[in-house]
């Protein structure tokens, strides 16, 4: 069969998924790009051209700025806690217990859990008046009284991030245990014979075969952390004070409540572009990690 | 095997039984709160189990009764269901054709890339003009329109593990096949297709799975019970007036057992998926 027909008869078989592509994700973000340089409203008005005014109005404003900075503490520390978190819960499940199956089939549950469903199960255990976070550390003797976790601006975060991690860990931990088998037994038996020892032992001979997987997860798991809407709306809805609100939510509120869909679309073109610079950055990280690793 | 020291071993134990509570707590307690009466969850000092096991809330959240918090909730249910079943088949449809040809040729492979790609993509990114279309052809708040805006996150996904899946059956099998006189549809019909049937099922539950995790869109889109789904019906507990935490827990119970089931079960499939570099989105 000639290689033109081939390619034609791929093209083919590609044009539905192709056509709906363009449809749902082609079409909507070159409008975003065009509504980005309007003044549109989200019903009524068409809009006037205003040039790059969002762009301007929305990189200067202190909303912005603060949201960013938001956004980046928590996409940093549950990201880091989830690969450290997932790594030690990996290394504990590659090693002899009774119980091993059955714990490493648990580790699916806060993966499958909806996202709705874990940030409704930790907004009632904080809940300032009969959560179960306040009694059980009233009963331990470790709080005098109880304390609003989600309410108060100092600790919104935090509670979030822990929330976030209970969820996303387990599946690093998956990841790094998939990886760790593929260890081969002789490599550390030998490096034993060699006297390495524990630390030893992890850095130079188990490392270099979690550094692939645990990479991809990283990049996967900071993108999706820079993204993050779900876990915030449902929990404190971006406050007390703004001080949990992150970028996604705040072009919800833009563009959906304020009904400012031009400024709107231009934070949310922000918005790509950090993440997708984020995600080239890490691309070339990986591809110079397989390739010292090969 | 290596040998461990007794401390070592006492260690690994008390980690492993740390690592249980720390993933069993939180949703023994979601279920603990489920069949809790109301006294008990408000009493101080709490009551960590109840003193008497109660179990009306699945019935009152079961029932259709009008105007009800069942009926919302039911409505709810049904609508995650329909719209992930339609989001699913449909993303499926398309992936098995688009899956193959990337497959099988792959000069075309760069146009899967740019598709797979826009997981980058923030939804804001897509959602203002979504909803003006939506609103467009008057699909605001209807099951087909959130079902189509569902594609844009579960067909980049299901093509690319369609994609993997046929590249680990041989050419050569087709290639025979069509030798024997066989058509093209003919041999994807009754070689190729049966043999990807395993990855036909692990793409269409994990599409299942994030159609029915899905909350932005859901958020946006909808706006009462007739497309309302459960994700946002919950959120709409959550952070309504609702004074009985228990029903909260009740209805979260009920929304995460069919994902769960689907992930005990399918467990080895979902890891094996999952650590071939896919990860939910």
């Amino acid at each position: 069969m000639s290689g033109s027909w081939m390619t034609t008869r791929a093209w083919l078989l590609m044009l539905p998924l192709l056509a709906v592509m363009i449809s749902v994700i082609g079409w909507p973000l070159v409008d975003t790009v065009r509504l980005s340089f309007t003044d549109a409203r989200l019903v009524g008005t068409e809009g006037s051209f205003v040039g790059l005014d969002n762009y301007a109005r929305m990189l200067s404003g202190a909303n912005f700025q603060r949201t960013l900075v938001t956004t980046t503490w928590f996409a940093v520390i549950s990201v880091a806690a989830e690969m450290v978190l997932g790594v030690l819960a990996a290394l504990l499940l590659n090693q002899q217990f009774y119980g091993r199956t059955v714990l490493r089939a648990l580790m699916i549950l806060p993966w499958a859990l909806p996202t709705v469903v874990n940030a409704t199960l930790w907004r009632l255990i904080y809940n300032p008046e009969y959560g179960a976070l306040n009694a059980a550390l009233t009963q331990a003797g470790l709080l005098d009284a109880y304390r609003s976790w989600l309410g108060e601006p100092n600790t919104a975060l935090a509670a979030l991030i822990v929330a976030d991690c209970w969820k996303n860990f387990p599946l690093v931990a998956l990841i790094a245990l998939a990886a760790l088998q593929a260890v081969p037994r002789d490599i550390t038996a030998a490096s034993m014979v060699d006297g390495a020892g524990p630390i030893a032992r992890f850095r130079f001979v188990i490392l270099p075969y979690l550094v692939g997987p645990l990479l991809v997860a990283l990049v996967l798991r900071t993108i999706e952390a820079f993204k993050v809407f779900d876990i915030i709306w449902v929990m404190t809805r971006g406050g007390p004070a703004n001080s949990t609100r992150t970028l996604s939510i705040l072009v919800y509120q833009e563009a959906f409540s304020f009904q400012r869909a031009g400024s709107g679309a231009s934070l949310a073109l922000i918005v790509t572009l950090l993440v997708t610079v984020l995600a080239v950055a890490y691309a070339a990280l990986v591809r110079k990690a397989a390739g010292s690793a090969s | 095997m290596e040998r461990r020291s007794l401390a070592f071993t006492i260690f690994i134990h008390a980690a492993a039984l740390l690592l249980a509570v720390v993933i069993l707590a939180p949703v023994l307690w979601l279920f603990v709160m489920s069949i809790s009466p109301t006294a008990d969850l408000s009493a101080k000092p709490l009551r960590w189990w109840p003193a008497e096991v109660d179990f009306s809330r699945y019935a009152l959240l079961l029932s259709s009764v009008e105007n009800s918090a069942g009926a919302a909730f039911t409505a709810s249910l049904w609508n995650s269901l329909k719209i992930a079943g339609m989001a699913t088949i449909a993303a499926i449809a398309l992936a098995i054709p688009a899956g193959w040809a990337v497959s099988r040729t792959p000069q075309v492979g760069w146009s899967l890339s740019m598709v797979i790609a826009t997981y980058m993509l923030p939804p804001v990114a897509l959602a203002v003009p979504l909803y003006m279309g939506l609103a467009y052809f008057g699909m605001l708040n209807n099951i087909f329109g959130l079902a189509l805006v569902y594609l844009t996150i579960l067909a980049p996904f299901t093509t690319w593990l369609m994609k993997s899946g046929f590249d680990a059956i041989p050419r050569e099998i087709e290639a025979s096949a069509m030798i024997d006189g066989a058509s093209l549809f003919q041999t994807l019909r009754i070689i190729t297709l049966p043999l990807a049937a395993p990855v036909v099922a692990t793409s269409a539950l994990f599409a299942l799975l994030l159609a029915w995790d899905e909350f932005f869109y859901a958020l946006l889109f909808t706006s009462d019970l007739r497309a309302k789904t459960l994700t946002v019906a919950i959120a709409d507990l959550a952070g309504g007036r609702v004074s009985d935490y228990g029903l909260i827990a009740t209805a979260g119970v009920l929304a995460a057992l069919p994902p769960v089931l689907i992930g005990l079960v399918m467990q080895r499939a979902l890891i094996s998926g999952l650590t071939s570099g896919g990860v939910k989105g």
